[in-house]
């Protein structure tokens, strides 16, 4: 076990930062249905003390290796060969405390809005919080999948259940999309599974070499999962009715933390799982980013609902995410990486706005607002720090992100780098046009009178603010957790490919 | 000339269960409260499973095979029986047809099922098969004063008889060809006069297919599976979705593992488009339906189709894959039965799909039930749906069948809009009609033991999968 550090503290943490919310959810279910303020505040404080316990995982991390950390690992099902198998490297970690945050704001935002069916609600956020974390520590493929599948359940309801007008079509169409995508991945996790002599160990399945065309097929199979996820162009259109219909906590769920998965798949699994294939695919992931990010961004320009709109700017986005994942030199991954997390909070933040305002007005609809500056002043301060940073200006954390993929992107493709420049420019142009049209311009008469923000809505955004001129100004004390296990990737991925490069130069000297 | 019995120790199951079934029978005409006959019927069984464990043999000249292939489907078959006794007792009584009848007559039909699953010969099994079989046709016509529910005992009798004829068809041939009905031997016959390509052995295999296809409901002889377990009382329906299936795969496993292992080729063959158009019938005629115990007849034709990829594998993991399947979706299944018959109440038949509009409002804890037996029925993790399958694609991927389990992903996908549908209804829609739930602790126990058990399997498979594979070893 020289792959991994154990876990060094006193007691399993990851296991604690994952179980700890499934306890809340069982404590709610034990609670009488009328006991509703309890049950807020239950659910407030184990997402609270997530949190503070998964600081831990930040302050205690060791940044110089690329090894898992905190490891834990226990037999679980030895007919199968499978364990119970947590752990966090550089480029998982982010993703832990970003759900663990991510919870506490959902809990926070959701306090007032959400009126029926009090219990199941929360108890679904637990879960999804519980689950989402799973993902990004499971060292085990069984144990992936079972938190990868698993986490449908909740999200499914609360789409379904507490979402908008069209609701049931939305959660429908998401689980259905998802659930396609998910089983193929089964297949290709048994197909390798099978051919590594019956082993679900991920770290273990990283350094076996695959048969190029196994390779290329199982490239495939998982892609069906992780491109439904991200979503990439053309298998996103989940998205925008998901992320419209869900509840504010939904959206911020999904924007932030769900869409990730899929990226982080490409990351943990198809790079150095499959690296050939990976390298051979490279053209067709680019193209299909930079249609993502252009076809995005334009698609942003005719939305008429708010919600929908910034739903369009995750495809963009996450465009640019794949962008930078798929260019495969180092600037371009830690982009990449950065730019996920960059998305999580200013989408995430996007949607705690507007559900802000959809509180008070009950409308997603642009046109129904227009003048909102003058009525709610410190909100609209807010949500210009929250436009600038989607828009990417320097000093804030979109600036950084989308900077490093498009330096990557250019080494990689120059086209590529070219095209992606478009998607930021009419990314500027949708979302200033958006603020125009509900902060400026004449005050609209449905909504005057409306009350600014009060302090709970406050507190849910603050940390927002802070994590995006964090990583805007100083993004090394982020980018750092990431340096060595992306290098690490990178070898991983350049040394599987060697060969293939050379036996295309013997080719083209055999040629010659 | 002397006579020697045989040595009756490997049957003591049967041999109990009978006396059970027969005692059941007198005891009706003494005791009034059917509730009773219940109790005694469910500590009978429990009582002839503990015979089980002492039992392993082969007697009566191989005819009779008690292993533990045969003890693990035995196992099964007493769960289909104590959780189907379990939730009957309140149901038969608002159907008004409780009579001590309808418990000698499942157990009488368990008996048939525990010769099949022993059966080493084919006389047997047509023995076990028809036994099953008629106590069976006589239960889906129990509440006799309903028209559907004759309309089902009939369909099932005419389609059963026909499908009797085709066994015996196919089991005439093979004693033709061969000149024994023993499976052994027939193995030995064929592959020692090299009767691989013979015509008529071919066709005897396709004929048992048909028969067989019958009996586990798999397309395209599942025509009468839809119409028998909507008119059948809710309660059979639950029982004869697991145990006449389960019986079916028992007998298929081991005639055609055992019997025809020379002609797996063939066999496979025949087989890979049956299963593929099981899943596909089953999965996509549910999208359909809006009477749930239809829509769960279909569903019950689609899992059929997943479990014939054991069978299609060929091999002893992907038995103990089919075998590990069919154990969880007793369980999950009755679950879901379990929950449906809840909504029947005097004067509400509680078997539309609109009925469970907004039953999460007005009964939460029946609606997150029924939740849990809808996810494990599609296959998501951390339910017991999902590990049944995980094995089964696991074993067929080993065998080669990469491609099958492709087509059986993508239909298990496709069943999670049927599925979903009912967690839809229930949580997603507002209540239309007041659905008062019919409660009794015997209910509450089945709901009990099956969620349990489909959640514990879920997580923690480790201890059947393990009972599977040992029942396995030395088929």
């Amino acid at each position: 076990m020289e792959q991994v550090i154990m876990n060094q503290l006193s007691y399993p943490i990851l296991s604690t930062v994952i179980f700890l919310p499934v306890l809340g959810a069982l404590l709610i279910l034990i609670t009488r249905r009328s006991w509703e303020l309890p049950t807020k505040w239950i659910a407030l404080g184990t997402s609270i003390l997530t949190f503070i316990i998964s600081l831990t995982l930040f302050t205690d991390f060791d940044k110089t290796t690329h090894k898992m950390q905190f490891v834990e690992k226990h037999s679980w099902i030895p007919n199968w060969n499978i364990n119970y198998y947590l752990g966090v490297d550089g480029i998982s970690i982010l993703f832990v405390l970003l759900s663990a945050l991510t919870a506490i704001l959902c809990v926070l935002i959701s306090w007032n809005s959400i009126k029926t069916k009090i219990k199941e609600f929360y108890i679904s956020i637990l879960l999804t919080t519980a689950f989402m974390i799973g993902v990004f520590c499971s060292l085990d493929f069984f144990l992936f999948y079972l938190f990868w599948e698993a986490m449908l359940i909740p999200m499914f309801l609360i789409i379904g259940v507490w979402g908008g007008p069209n609701r049931i079509y939305a959660a429908i169409k998401f689980f259905l999309y998802t659930l396609v995508g998910s089983v193929l991945m089964l297949v290709g996790i048994i197909v390798i599974y099978l051919y590594a002599g019956k082993s679900f160990d991920i770290l273990e399945l990283m350094t076996k070499n695959y048969p190029y065309t196994m390779q290329l097929w199982l490239f495939w199979a998982f892609f069906a999962a992780f491109a439904v996820k991200v979503p990439m162009w053309p298998v996103h259109t989940w998205l925008p009715d998901a992320h419209t219909e869900a509840p504010t906590a939904g959206s911020v769920i999904l924007a932030a933390i769900l869409i990730k998965m899929g990226a982080y798949g490409f990351l943990r699994f198809s790079l150095p799982l499959f690296p050939e294939a990976s390298k051979a695919m490279t053209p067709v992931m680019l193209t299909l980013s930079v249609i993502a990010i252009i076809y995005g961004a334009v698609i942003c320009l005719a939305q008429t609902d708010l919600k929908r709109l910034i739903a369009y700017s995750s495809v963009s986005h996450m465009g640019f995410v794949t962008l930078g994942i798929f260019a495969l030199n180092i600037q371009g991954l830690e982009g990449g990486i950065l730019q996920m997390l960059n998305h999580g909070v200013v989408t995430g933040a996007l949607f705690l706005s507007v559900g802000i305002v959809y509180d008070r007005t009950h409308s997603r609809q642009i046109a129904d607002y227009g003048g909102l500056a003058t009525v709610m002043p410190v909100y609209a301060a807010f949500f210009m720090v929250f436009t600038l940073a989607s828009v990417g200006l320097p000093a804030t954390n979109g600036f950084v992100g989308e900077f490093l993929i498009l330096l990557g992107g250019f080494a990689a493709n120059k086209l590529a780098g070219v095209l992606a420049c478009t998607g930021i420019i009419i990314g500027a142009g949708y979302m200033l046009w958006l603020y125009q049209r509900i902060f400026f311009m004449e005050i609209n008469k449905k909504i005057i009178g409306l009350s600014d923000m009060d302090i709970r809505e406050t507190i849910t955004l603050v940390p927002l603010i802070v994590l995006v001129l964090w990583i805007g100004i100083y993004p090394n004390s982020f980018l750092s957790f990431m340096h060595a296990s992306v290098q690490h990737l990178l070898e991983r991925v350049n040394a599987g490919g060697v060969q293939e490069v050379n036996i295309a130069k013997t080719i083209l000297e055999v040629v010659r | 000339m002397n006579f020697q019995l045989p040595d009756l120790s490997p049957m003591v199951p049967e041999l109990t269960m009978t006396a059970l079934a027969l005692i059941v029978l007198l005891i009706d005409l003494l005791i009034k409260k059917k509730e009773i006959i219940a109790l005694i019927s469910m500590a009978g069984v429990a009582i002839v499973a503990v015979t089980l464990l002492g039992s392993s043999g082969v007697t009566f000249g191989n005819m009779f095979i008690s292993d533990g292939y045969s003890s693990f489907f035995k196992l099964i078959f007493f769960i289909n029986v104590i959780l189907s006794v379990l939730i009957s007792i309140k149901y038969i009584a608002i159907e008004r047809v409780n009579y001590g009848e309808y418990y000698s007559l499942i157990l009488f039909s368990t008996i048939g099922m525990m010769i099949m699953a022993s059966a080493g010969d084919l006389i047997v099994l047509y023995l076990g098969l028809e036994l099953m079989a008629l106590s069976t046709y006589i239960l889906a016509g129990f509440i006799r004063h309903d028209v559907k529910s004759n309309e089902a005992a009939l369909k099932y009798f005419l389609l059963g008889a026909f499908s009797s004829a085709f066994l015996l068809y196919g089991i005439s041939i093979v004693y033709g060809l061969t000149g024994t009905t023993d499976l052994k031997t027939i193995a030995a016959f064929i592959s020692e006069k090299g009767l691989a390509n013979n015509f008529s052995l071919l066709l005897s295999v396709a004929l048992l297919t048909v028969a067989f296809g019958f009996k586990i409901a798999a397309a395209p002889f599942h025509m009468w599976a839809p119409d028998v377990y909507e008119g059948a009382p809710t309660s059979i329906t639950a029982f004869m979705s697991v145990g006449p299936k389960a019986a079916g795969f028992a007998v298929l496993g081991r005639v055609f593992m055992v019997a025809f292992a020379s002609v797996k080729v063939d066999w496979v063959a025949i087989l890979i488009p049956l299963s593929i158009l099981t899943m596909g019938v089953g999965n996509i005629v549910a999208l359909s339906q809006t009477n749930i115990k239809r829509m769960l007849a279909y569903s019950s034709i689609a899992h059929a189709g997943y479990a014939l990829l054991g069978i299609i594998t060929a091999n002893n993991e992907g038995l103990a894959s089919m075998m590990n399947y069919l154990m969880i979706y007793a369980f999950m299944n009755i679950g879901a039965f379990a929950v449906i018959i809840m909504l029947r109440s005097e004067g509400f038949k509680g078997d539309s799909i609109y009925d469970y509009e907004g039953l999460s409002k007005t009964h939460p804890w029946a609606a997150a039930l029924m939740l849990i037996f809808m996810f494990s029925l599609t296959g998501i993790p951390p339910t017991a749906g999902f590990i049944g399958k995980l094995y089964i694609f696991i074993s067929a991927i080993n065998a080669g069948f990469t491609w099958l389990v492709v087509v059986a992903v993508i239909f298990s996908a496709i069943s999670a809009y049927f599925y979903l549908r009912i967690v839809m209804y229930m949580y997603m829609r507002e209540p239309k009609v007041t659905v008062s739930l019919t409660t009794s602790p015997a209910t509450g126990i089945a709901l009990i033991v099956t969620t349990a058990a489909v959640l514990v399997i879920g997580v923690f498979p480790s201890f059947l999968v393990g009972l599977a594979r040992a029942a396995i070893r030395g088929f």
